[in-house]
């Protein structure tokens, strides 16, 4: 690069969204592979990032690269706009990239998750971003990446129906309760990453655009809007999600994935919505309508 | 024994480098059928095995295997989903090792269960009994269905494998030192739930072992190996009481009352 065209740059140290144009392209090719094969996982030349793997190294590089200047950016770690993760990642953006950022799903144009969907229904033109730490759905049965690999390519996955078999002799029922193996577009089976399984009917033929980035394993995956997504099971014991015999204490809701905080050291407890957004929208609402 | 044979090698031959493991072999086998491969350590019997069951690729020759559908097949030239689907469904291997042939980490229903999920079962209750079915045929404890194998003696582990394999109602078994390890009293508890097993089911079986006891108990032909080559064959009791090749009668008579 010459003197003068150093001259002609801004004066800031980085590129737009932090990564630079060329990694940007490099990921963008992935994500467009992602979405031509839904759930299969796309090999990438994951960069370093300025915070540690398992922080969401993925999902930042995937953001980073689909971010544009008129974007409104939602971040959420355990469905709160207000955790360290969710903060300091909104933060980055708003520094690098000069985005809105909002804690309003509604508002929001991309949105970076850890480990939940919101409650809030998504709708057309919205992107969801994970961040995955295991991609490999079938890891944990199998260690062998030439093996995983030969599995997806041969559709043969009865070994994750035999991860099921054993909750159920084990516990009764399907004990996995988070990351459950989802079956995408009827073709490859893929870790929803660690959101509740109650998060998983919301995969089912989503309005948004569903992108998965794993940093440290260097994988991307997507499921394009209005993909057909199941959650594996057994026959006599279908996919079911959690129930809770109680409403949210903070707004009331019914329908919402309820985090416990212990409040006290005599035993204290309380259930609350864990999308923080969702719940202080309904709150407000009744706030209005002059209701405790 | 009906006309066409069910597996056929021809001219098989297998070298890791400058190394014949084993080179041409050739014979058929039949449905019922028990052929015995023995020969000492190193005389290239388990890479003939695994050449057979499509888990490595030969260097020379081809083996066949006889479809019910399309006839004969060439198992290292058909493709790897219809080979690992025939190896899942039609035809199994019973390790020497029970590790190699277990998954160590879930328990003795999932190991029996496993092949027929591979198969597209997804009715938990069906899978179970079925799976308490075999366990009972290959005289387990049912009781001790959701235990781990890591729980099983030597000779129990051998006896879920053979269950695990079993349950896909396949054609064809591949036994390499399947009594290898086991005291004298499970081995002659094995021996005899396979020769049950064969006979029942019909099943063919190559057995790989270097214990002409075995051998003599549970097959009906006979090929003996050494360097890598068949030096003899033939039926089982011909070899043993009336051996022709140096090496067999030297095999035989080291051997007190096989």
């Amino acid at each position: 690069m010459t003197a003068l065209a150093t001259q002609a740059l801004p004066s800031r140290a980085h590129n737009f969204a932090y990564l630079d144009e060329q990694t940007k392209r490099m990921i963008r090719r992935a994500l467009l592979k992602a979405v031509a094969v839904p759930g299969h996982q796309v090999p990438f030349a994951s960069r370093e990032m300025p915070l540690p793997y398992g922080w969401g190294t993925g999902g930042i590089q995937v953001t980073a690269s689909i971010l544009g200047a008129d974007d409104v950016l939602k971040v959420i770690d355990q469905g709160a706009d207000d955790t360290t993760n969710a903060v300091n990642i909104r933060r980055l953006f708003a520094k690098t990239a000069d985005v809105a950022t909002t804690t309003r799903t509604e508002e929001a144009t991309v949105i970076q998750t850890r480990h939940r969907i919101p409650e809030t229904p998504l709708r057309e033109g919205q992107i969801l971003v994970f961040q995955v730490p295991i991609p490999e759905p079938l890891r944990w049965l199998e260690p062998r990446e030439t093996e995983t690999l030969k599995l997806h390519a041969l559709a043969d996955y009865g070994l994750m129906q035999v991860d099921l078999y054993e909750d159920i002799a084990q516990y009764g029922r399907i004990a996995q309760s988070y990351d459950y193996p989802i079956e995408v577009h009827g073709r490859y089976v893929s870790s929803p990453s660690p959101i509740p399984k109650f998060d998983n009917p919301k995969l089912d033929r989503n309005p948004a655009l569903l992108l998965f980035g794993a940093g440290r394993e260097k994988r991307i995956y997507a499921i394009p809007p209005y993909t057909r997504v199941k959650s594996l099971d057994f026959d006599d014991h279908p996919f079911t999600v959690e129930k809770w015999d109680r409403p949210c204490d903070l707004c009331g809701a019914t329908d919402s994935y309820l985090d416990e905080v212990v409040t006290d050291d005599k035993g204290g407890r309380l259930f609350c919505c864990s999308d923080t957004d969702y719940c202080e929208k309904r709150r407000a609402a009744s706030a209005e309508k002059g209701m405790p | 024994m009906s006309e066409a044979p069910l597996l056929r090698a021809s001219g098989l031959g297998k070298s890791y480098g400058r190394i014949e493991a084993c080179r041409d072999v050739s014979f058929g086998l039949w449905p019922g059928e028990v052929l015995g491969v023995v020969g000492e350590s190193g005389s290239g019997k388990t890479t003939l095995l695994r050449c057979l069951a499509g888990e490595i690729e030969p260097s020379s020759g081809t083996v066949e295997f006889r479809d019910l559908q399309d006839g004969f097949l060439d198992v290292h030239r058909m493709s790897e989903a219809r080979r690992r689907f025939l190896m899942r469904t039609q035809w199994g291997i019973v390790h020497q090792n029970p590790r190699d042939g277990l998954r160590m980490t879930v328990s003795a229903g999932a190991n029996v269960g496993e092949r027929l999920m591979s198969a597209g079962a997804r009715h938990y209750g069906r899978i179970r009994t079925e799976a308490l079915e075999w366990l009972e045929r290959v005289e387990l404890d049912t009781a001790r269905i959701d235990d781990l194998p890591e729980l099983f003696s030597g000779g129990m582990q051998q006896r879920l494998q053979i269950a695990r394999i079993l349950v896909s109602k396949p054609r064809l078994v591949f036994l390499d030192e399947p009594t290898g390890g086991l005291d004298v009293s499970v081995q002659a508890r094995i021996l005899d739930l396979l020769r049950r097993l064969a006979r029942d089911l019909g099943l063919a079986v190559v057995i790989v072992t270097h214990d002409l006891g075995v051998a003599r108990l549970l097959t009906h032909r006979l090929m003996v190996m050494r360097q890598g080559r068949v030096v003899e064959e033939g039926l089982t009791d011909q070899v043993l009481d009336d051996p022709h090749d140096p090496y067999t009668q030297l095999l035989v008579s080291s051997v007190i009352g096989a």
